[in-house]
This record gives C-alpha cells, sequence and structure tokens, in this order.
C-alpha cells in the first residue's frame, strides 16, 4: 500500500522530504494501518473548512516513517455533518485530535468517545470556530457542562479531583485519579483548559507576521514553532536562509534545548527531595539565560527567529567569551550528574518509577525525549536533517528502562550534546547576512515546517490565502502524544509519586490546548 | 556528600539586590518593609489562566539563588486561602474563566492582584476571541499590571514591592 502512495505522491515544500497523497475514505483506513504494520508514526491530524472554495470539508493527516513525511488528504464527501473514518485502532493518540477536530470544525470521527474535549461550555456545540463563517468577535457565555469520567468500581477505591488550578507555578489542567489505598489504578486527564483560539487567531494575522504568534504557542519552545513556522513559508516561496541565519537559529534552539532541561534537573531532583539540586540547577539556567541576553537581546527567544532568518547577529564580543561560558556550563553539569548518580536518595527515588514500557511507547507513537529514554531512538535532527543540522552528525541518546531515572539520564545526555553542537557552530560561524526578504506567497499553497524541539517534533502547516493572508495555521506539539504516556506510566505507582513522574516527562498544557 | 558539601561553598551566596539603583531595595531594606506594611511574610498565589507559560518560567525564576525571593520574606503558597496576592498570567482562556473568579474569591480580604505580561495586561497576542477574555482586568480586580512578553524577574519583582508599597500608605 505504501509502496503505491509513494508512486503516486506529489511532493510538498517543507524542511524535510514531504510527500503528499489524496485518498479515499477507505484508502484512508487502509494507509494507515499499512503504516502501522511497516512501524511507521502517526504524526498529526487538522482539519479545514473549504466549503466557500469548492464546498467541501477537508481533513489531512500526517505520518513519519523512514522516508520522510507523509501528509494524507482524506477526501471528504458530505455537507453540513461530515464524518471521518478514525484512525484510534490503528494510532490511539488520534483519538484526541480527532475530539478536537470535532469541537473546532464539527467534522465527527467515528469513534466512540464523544466528549467535548478543548471546548468546555464556553461556546454552543453547534458553533464550530475554525468554520470559516464563524464570526471571530464572537463572545460567547460559559455553560459548565459535567465532564463523564470513566468510573472505577471495586472495594476500597476512591476518586482524587487535582486541578485545573493546581499548587505551585504551573499550568492548569485537571486530573481524576482511581485509587486504592495510595496507589493509582487508574488516571484520566482532562485538557483544554489554556485553548485560546490560535488557530482562527492565525487567520486574522499576514504571513509575515505569523510567526510572532507561532512563537507564543507555548513559551518554552519558542525558537522551535517560530522556527518551524518560518520554515514553511520559507518552503511556500522558495526563500532560502543565508547560511549564518541558519546557523544563529540553531545556536537559539540549542539554547532553549539547554535552559529548559536545566530547569527540568533541578525540579526533578526537588521532587525526589534533594533541594540542593534546584538551586544549583536553577543558578545554572539563570546564567544560560543571561547569556541567551548577551547574545540574543533576549532571555526567552519569542521574536528571535523569524521568516527568511534571525532578527539580530551576535555581538561583537569575543566569541570565546560564550565558549568560556559553555567550558562551565559543562563542567558544573558533569559534577552535578556524579552527585545526582551517586546520591542514594534520589536515586531510590528516580529508579523504577513511572516507568513507560518500550512496547507502550511504540503503540502510542511516544515522541521527543519521552520515547527516547523508553528505547525509541527518534530524533529528527539525526533522522532527517535539515540545515545546519545536515552537517551536526546529532548523537541519539536512549535509555532502555523508561523509568523517571531513564527521562533523567536522556537530558543529561542531551544538554552535553547541546553544549557539543554550540560549540561546533560558533567555531563554523560563516560570514555573511542573517536574514532574507520573504515575499507573500500566492494563495492557496500548503506548506510544511518540522522541527525536533526539546520535548520533540513541532509542526506547523501554512495554508496561504490571498494578498499575503493565511488562509489556514495548524499546530502540533508532540505533547499530543505524550499526554496519554502518563496515564500509563503512573499505574501501580502511588499518588504522592505523580509530581516527580509527571516533571519527568514535563509536557505542555498551552501547546496542547493551543 | 563530600562533593555536594564542596559544590555548596564553591557556589557562594549570589543573591543580588533588586535594582542596584535604588538602595532602598536591598534586601534588608526590602524585608524590613514588607513586615512593616505586611506585619509578616508576604504570601503569592499563582494562578495561570491560559498563558503560553512564559511568564510562569520567569515567575519560577524569582526563586533562584539570584533572586532569592524567600529570603526576602516573600513565599508562593499552594493554596488561595494562604495567599495576600494573586499574580495572574496569560489572557483569561474562556474555559479558565471559572476557575479564576473561584480562586480570586477564596483569597482573604484584602487581597492584592497583580496581571503579569502584556497578555495579563490587556490580551496580548491572543486578543480577545471566542477563547480568551482578553487582560485579568476584564475579569477581577486588578492592583497592578507588568508589561513584557516575557517581564523579567526584576520586572516582576519590582512589580510586587511597588504595589505592595502603595497600598501600605
Amino acid at each position: 500500500m505504501t509502496a503505491q502512495i509513494d508512486e503516486a505522491a506529489k511532493r510538498l515544500p517543507s524542511n524535510l522530504p514531504c510527500r503528499y497523497t489524496l485518498t479515499s475514505a477507505v484508502e484512508f483506513r487502509e494507509l494507515a494501518k499499512s503504516m502501522r504494520a511497516a512501524g511507521g508514526r502517526f504524526l498529526t491530524l487538522w482539519g479545514a473548512d473549504d466549503r466557500d472554495r469548492d464546498g467541501r470539508f477537508r481533513v489531512y493527516a500526517a505520518f513519519l516513517d523512514a522516508a520522510g513525511l507523509l501528509v494524507v488528504e482524506h477526501d471528504m464527501h458530505g455537507g453540513a455533518e461530515p464524518l471521518l473514518p478514525s484512525l484510534g485502532e490503528f494510532f490511539p493518540s488520534a483519538v484526541r485530535m480527532e475530539r478536537a477536530v470535532f469541537d473546532l470544525l464539527g467534522i465527527r470521527s467515528l469513534e466512540p468517545d464523544h466528549r467535548g474535549w478543548l471546548r468546555h461550555g464556553g461556546w454552543p456545540e453547534d458553533v464550530f470556530p475554525l468554520r470559516r463563517d464563524f464570526d471571530s468577535s464572537a463572545q460567547f457565555g460559559m455553560v459548565s457542562e459535567p465532564y463523564p469520567f470513566v468510573q472505577v468500581e471495586g472495594e476500597g477505591v476512591h476518586e482524587i479531583a487535582v486541578g485545573p488550578v493546581h499548587a505551585g507555578t504551573i499550568e492548569p489542567g485537571h486530573f481524576r485519579f482511581s485509587v486504592v489505598g495510595e496507589k493509582v489504578l487508574r488516571l484520566e486527564q482532562r485538557l483544554g483548559y489554556k485553548h485560546k483560539g490560535i488557530e482562527k487567531r492565525f487567520e486574522s494575522l499576514v504571513q509575515k507576521e505569523g510567526h510572532t504568534l507561532a512563537a507564543r504557542i507555548c513559551g518554552d519552545s519558542a525558537v522551535a514553532y517560530a522556527w518551524a513556522y518560518s520554515a514553511a513559508l520559507e518552503a511556500v516561496t522558495g526563500v532560502i536562509c543565508p547560511p549564518r541565519g541558519v546557523q544563529l537559529r540553531a545556536l537559539a534552539l540549542e539554547h532553549e534545548r539547554l535552559a529548559n532541561h536545566l530547569g527540568d534537573l533541578g525540579a526533578l531532583g526537588n521532587d525526589a527531595g534533594f533541594a540542593f539540586g534546584l538551586t544549583q540547577f536553577s543558578r545554572m539556567k539563570e546564567d544560560l539565560l543571561r547569556t541567551n541576553q548577551a547574545c540574543f537581546n533576549a532571555r526567552y527567544l519569542m521574536d528571535f527567529v523569524v521568516p527568511g532568518g534571525v532578527v539580530s547577529d551576535l555581538p561583537d564580543a569575543d566569541p570565546r567569551s560564550v565558549l568560556d561560558r559553555y567550558n562551565l556550563l559543562e563542567h558544573d553539569v558533569v559534577g552535578l550528574r556524579n552527585i545526582y548518580d551517586n546520591h542514594a536518595g534520589v536515586q531510590d527515588r528516580f529508579r523504577g518509577t513511572g516507568t513507560l514500557a518500550r512496547e507502550t511507547a511504540w503503540e502510542l507513537d511516544a515522541a521527543g525525549l519521552a520515547a527516547r529514554a523508553s528505547g525509541v531512538p527518534h530524533d529528527l535532527r539525526a533522522d532527517f536533517p535539515w540545515q545546519p543540522y545536515d552537517k551536526m552528525n546529532v548523537n541519539v541518546s536512549t535509555q532502555a528502562s523508561g523509568d523517571v531515572a531513564a527521562r533523567v539520564s536522556v537530558r543529561f545526555d542531551e544538554v552535553l550534546e547541546s553544549l557539543r553542537i554550540c560549540r561546533a557552530l560558533l567555531a563554523d560561524l560563516q560570514a555573511g547576512d542573517i536574514r532574507r526578504a520573504v515575499p507573500s506567497a500566492g494563495a492557496g499553497l500548503l506548506g510544511i515546517g518540522v522541527i525536533e524541539g526539546w520535548r520533540g517534533p513541532v509542526l506547523i502547516a501554512l495554508e496561504t490565502g490571498p494578498n499575503g493572508s493565511i488562509r489556514r495555521c495548524h499546530a502540533h506539539d508532540p505533547s499530543w502524544q505524550n499526554w496519554p504516556l502518563i496515564e500509563y506510566a503512573i499505574l501501580g505507582n502511588l499518588v504522592p509519586d505523580f509530581p516527580l513522574i509527571n516533571k519527568s516527562f514535563n509536557l505542555s498544557y498551552t501547546g496542547h490546548d493551543l | 556528600m563530600i562533593n555536594t558539601l564542596s559544590r555548596m561553598i564553591r557556589s557562594g551566596i549570589l543573591t543580588e539586590q533588586v535594582s542596584p539603583a535604588n538602595a532602598d531595595a536591598a534586601t534588608g531594606a526590602l524585608q524590613q518593609r514588607i513586615l512593616r506594611i505586611l506585619g509578616r511574610a508576604l504570601c503569592i498565589r499563582h494562578v495561570d489562566a491560559g498563558s503560553c507559560n512564559g511568564c510562569e518560567l520567569e515567575i519560577q525564576a524569582l526563586n533562584n539563588p539570584y533572586y532569592n525571593l524567600e529570603g526576602v520574606g516573600i513565599k508562593f503558597v499552594a493554596s488561595p486561602r494562604h495567599a495576600d496576592l494573586l499574580l495572574v498570567t496569560g489572557p483569561v482562556s474562556v474555559n479558565m474563566e471559572e476557575a479564576l473568579k473561584r480562586t480570586f474569591d477564596a483569597v482573604p480580604d484584602p487581597k492584592l492582584v497583580i496581571a503579569v505580561g502584556d497578555c495579563g495586561a490587556c490580551g496580548g497576542v491572543y486578543g480577545k476571541t471566542y477563547a480568551t477574555r482578553g487582560g485579568v482586568a476584564d475579569i477581577i480586580p486588578v492592583n497592578h499590571s507588568i508589561m513584557g512578553c516575557p517581564p523579567t524577574p526584576a520586572a516582576i519583582l519590582e512589580a510586587i514591592l511597588q504595589t505592595v508599597q502603595s497600598t501600605g500608605k
């Protein structure tokens, strides 16, 4: 099946090798089935309302296989109540995305779970915000609706409800634990609290401005999203970012990865009862953010990557001062790793806690860091290196045990690998421009940008409209795949271990809720 | 253990003054000011009402050794019932509106509210849509707003002090 598709497939503009094909409803499911059998992975699913153009809705699914990306369009017929054949049978991670497609577009999946996912009652159930005829200035009152969580029954079983507002400086989401004593029998998540209507908001922006919103989809992945958006726009306009601009983008992306890993390593130490770790790593993270301020004029790099390149060059100061900071950071990280590895209390909390089996990670299309810690060795920087990663020979770090200790270990490895990449980028920094002008693209083009962010692959699918407008922009965060993993990793663990397990994945609520 | 201790000694004390230009904001004086106004430590409850998580990262940075918020008598608490001040981030998402109102109601009087970041101040890049209500002040009373995307930890700390001080007068 996939071989036939390959022959029929067209190319889509993207920073990765990307094929595109149109399938009927039957072929859509057949293709998903053969993708699953051939070891392919499900990346994302999105819909579009094209009734103003040809009277139809469209649904696209994106997969990753050994040849790169495959975008499949479901050739959808039907009028007011379009139906979508569910991919959940082959790719369970698709189900939440199908529920979200219904909430936003009214395209009903043939999947039994029809509970609202992003819609909590903030807009009427027969109103679909991503449809063309939806008035984007409309506001509705909230009508709270009960959410039927799955009940677990049995002697001594009770429920613990947590959130949406949590104790601490963290994002809102709801968790429903079914427990016996302190042992977790089942965890059910309810997300969507941070739904900000980002995809509808894109449609009111012009192509040249979309990166500012893309960078704010998820504040800790600002570089990854802004780069993915820029890559999509550059792909459809044929603009190539100059070599120095590309290198500065990668430097910023690795700094983003470093800052997040350092923050997580500290927080994981703290959740294991070792506050010393939090103090040390938060000091290192702050030092790195101050380096960001010195190198990129911002602590968090919201508006550094723009279509065509980056906004500013490195200061003229001696690059060795930055290299010295990398050396100092590496020395500190290696020392701290030694302390974590040899601390009996910390290791007792890390090892065997929150284990995600390799089979589960495969089955649920685990993405990024969480996948690598369970022995699924995917990293787009190594699998399909786009510029400048084609010169970097990125080493992919994996662990087999799939527990908190494994995710800590992968983070340590990736910190050291990122430092190596940063040094290599600085040593090989090309002279020349940092940005090229990007013209507006003509209407009706679809471009894909995919970047391996620190959490995993982020994707932007950008469809252009007339006069430099954005017709549709879909953003995908790896947290969509990885949130369900926690429902498995927590099983059999104790409720008090949940913060540690949750932190070891550190998934995004805002990137998921959009 | 030797490793841990030696690293602590080598790290030393990193806490900085809030604003070098403002000698009054030195940590000791600051602590005195807070105690004078409140009679005890200032307790903050943070609520994320729909942000991109950028402001949260800078709020978390307040606890790092450079800003050392707890060292000056300000601490983050887990329950709104223990809080003097609400620090609210994000354009208020429709799905978080009710939770924000309930959290506000749960804070005992007298209470202060600070809206953090461009989004908290006015809705930022997301604006007012079917999914967002705009700034925090559109939903609950706000004493002070901090602009920035995200605002720096120093800016957040200054705003907390100003708000406390202006209330104390």
